[in-house]
């Protein structure tokens, strides 16, 4: 196959996988928020699973939210921030359809809001590759993937007081 | 179902918008750092310079918001580890090296006379119209005068230059020109202080205007005041530089960061700067 033959056909992969997501994932340009910045339907068909949630909402590596939040009853994190409020009872505050906007794109919930939007890809200032200080490709993979955000989504949800 | 849930967030709104989720937290104590048991002492608070409009009410010190092992190492020019590399700066300054044969005490003697203030005054506009950092003053003595070689801007030696210039300067309150020629430089520093880089969108301001004294997971959020550079950092074992510092917390908001050494990091070293105008210059501190 011609060299340039072999690149088209792996850009149109490329470009295959980035217009449609894995099966049933409501890719992050699609979401639609309602006037209050909440999302109505899952953004992936297999329900959020609370306890990979409490696993992504702790792992410096993916949600990360323990750098600014605090959950009193998680004495396995050793340091937990106070940038944010503390999610004890998020889940008697807040609906599952505005927790899941507010963790995929917090901003549309509470203007200027110093929470990252963990399922937006494009939009940015000097958009950079992950924490390389090098310049990064908008779209960007998302902070969270659709089923991350439902699990971390299904975790809040729990938080009851 | 979703109308009490609406309600719910229309007055979590109000109420944020009546008291905003920024709980800048002054420091419990503004003690001076006292050193060499009462030899010099810095103050490490000071009125806020008028620029800042209200921003903040008061500036402080790095220092206050480190733990109590590491506020001690500069309380002893013996125990600060920094100190090494200013004797090391010493050696540097009277190194004769290149062309003509010079060193920088060939030209002007006494580091203690010839650049005392001038660590509090800089980044300002030399005689061209160019914003300057210490650091090309270094390098335009060392290419012009000394026909030497341009040290590297984040080099050791560099480094080690910076940190007894800014000695020269300790306990003198930054006073950094922003207007005239300086403006200019100064609105982009301003204007860069304020946006939201990278993918994680945040300003300088987010973390050290707005949540200074907060927690960010195990890391205390100072005022992000540079009156201390070069500091020596434990973490890094070493002296870090301005602009490296700025590189690093510009590459922690997942975004494409400015070069050291860059016009961008001159214009925001002049505005972080004016921001502490009035903090005095602690000649190298010591951060974790
Ligand atoms: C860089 C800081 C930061 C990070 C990281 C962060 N948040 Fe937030 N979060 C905030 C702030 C600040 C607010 C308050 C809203 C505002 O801006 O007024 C908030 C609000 C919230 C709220 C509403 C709180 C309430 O009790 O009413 C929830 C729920 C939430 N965040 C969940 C998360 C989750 C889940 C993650 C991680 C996936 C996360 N946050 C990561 C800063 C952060
Ligand atoms: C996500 C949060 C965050 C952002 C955004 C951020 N910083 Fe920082 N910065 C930190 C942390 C954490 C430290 C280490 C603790 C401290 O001194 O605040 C720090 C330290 C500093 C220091 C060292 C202060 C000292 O006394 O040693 C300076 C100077 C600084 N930042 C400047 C900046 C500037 C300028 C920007 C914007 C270009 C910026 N920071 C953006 C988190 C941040």
């Amino acid at each position: 196959m011609p060299r340039h033959a072999a690149f088209t056909a792996a850009a149109a992969l490329v470009a295959m996988a980035s217009a449609m997501p894995l099966a049933a994932e409501t890719a992050p340009q699609d979401v639609a928020y309602d006037d209050i910045g909440a999302i109505a339907e899952p953004l992936s068909e297999t329900a959020g699973n609370p306890e990979e949630g409490a696993k992504i909402y702790a792992d410096k590596g993916t949600g990360n939210c323990v750098a600014c939040h605090a959950i009193s009853a998680r004495t396995d994190a050793e340091f937990q921030g106070n940038i944010g409020p503390s999610l004890d009872g998020a889940g008697d505050r807040w609906s599952v359809e505005q927790l899941r906007g507010i963790v995929a794109d917090a901003k549309r919930t509470f203007p200027e809001s110093m929470m990252p939007s963990m399922y937006k890809t494009a939009g940015y200032v000097r958009p950079g590759d992950a924490f390389t200080g090098k310049a990064g490709t908008e779209p960007l993979p998302p902070l969270l993937n659709a089923q991350q955000i439902e699990d971390v989504v299904a975790y809040i949800a729990t938080l009851k007081e | 179902m979703t109308i009490p849930f609406r309600r719910a967030a229309l007055a979590a709104m109000a109420c944020a918008l009546a008291l905003p989720a920024l709980a800048e937290t002054a420091p419990e104590s503004t003690d001076p750092i006292v050193i060499n048991g009462g030899e010099v002492e810095l103050q490490t608070a000071a009125p806020a310079p008028e620029h800042l409009d209200g921003a903040l009410d008061e500036i402080y010190s790095g220092w206050l918001f480190r733990d109590p092992d590491t506020q001690t190492m500069q309380t002893d020019d013996f125990e600060n580890p920094g100190m090494i590399f200013v004797d090391q700066g010493m050696d540097e300054w009277n190194m004769v090296e290149g062309e003509a044969g010079k060193s920088c005490a060939s030209c002007h003697e006494d580091v203690s006379e010839s650049m005392k203030g001038v660590r509090a005054t800089t980044p300002k506009v030399n005689k061209d119209g160019a914003l300057w950092s210490v650091e090309d003053y270094v390098n335009d003595c060392r290419t012009s005068r000394m026909q030497a070689e341009a040290l590297d801007w984040n080099g050791d030696r560099m480094k080690n230059l910076t940190a007894l210039i800014s000695m020269q300067s300790r306990g003198m309150p930054m006073d950094v020109a922003i207007d005239g020629a300086a403006q200019p430089f100064w609105e982009q520093g301003k204007e860069m202080y304020y946006t939201r880089y990278g993918q994680l969108e945040l300003a300088c301001s987010n973390c050290h205007e707005d949540h200074y004294g907060d927690w960010i997971r195990a890391d205390h959020l100072s005022q992000g005041q540079t009156n201390g550079f070069p500091v020596y950092r434990l973490k890094d074992a070493g002296l870090v530089s301005q602009h490296n510092r700025f590189r690093g917390c510009i590459r922690d908001t997942r975004a494409e960061t400015f070069p050291i050494g860059s016009d961008e990091f001159r214009a925001l070293e002049l505005y972080v700067a004016s921001r502490g105008n009035g903090l005095p210059v602690e000649g190298v501190s010591v951060r974790h």
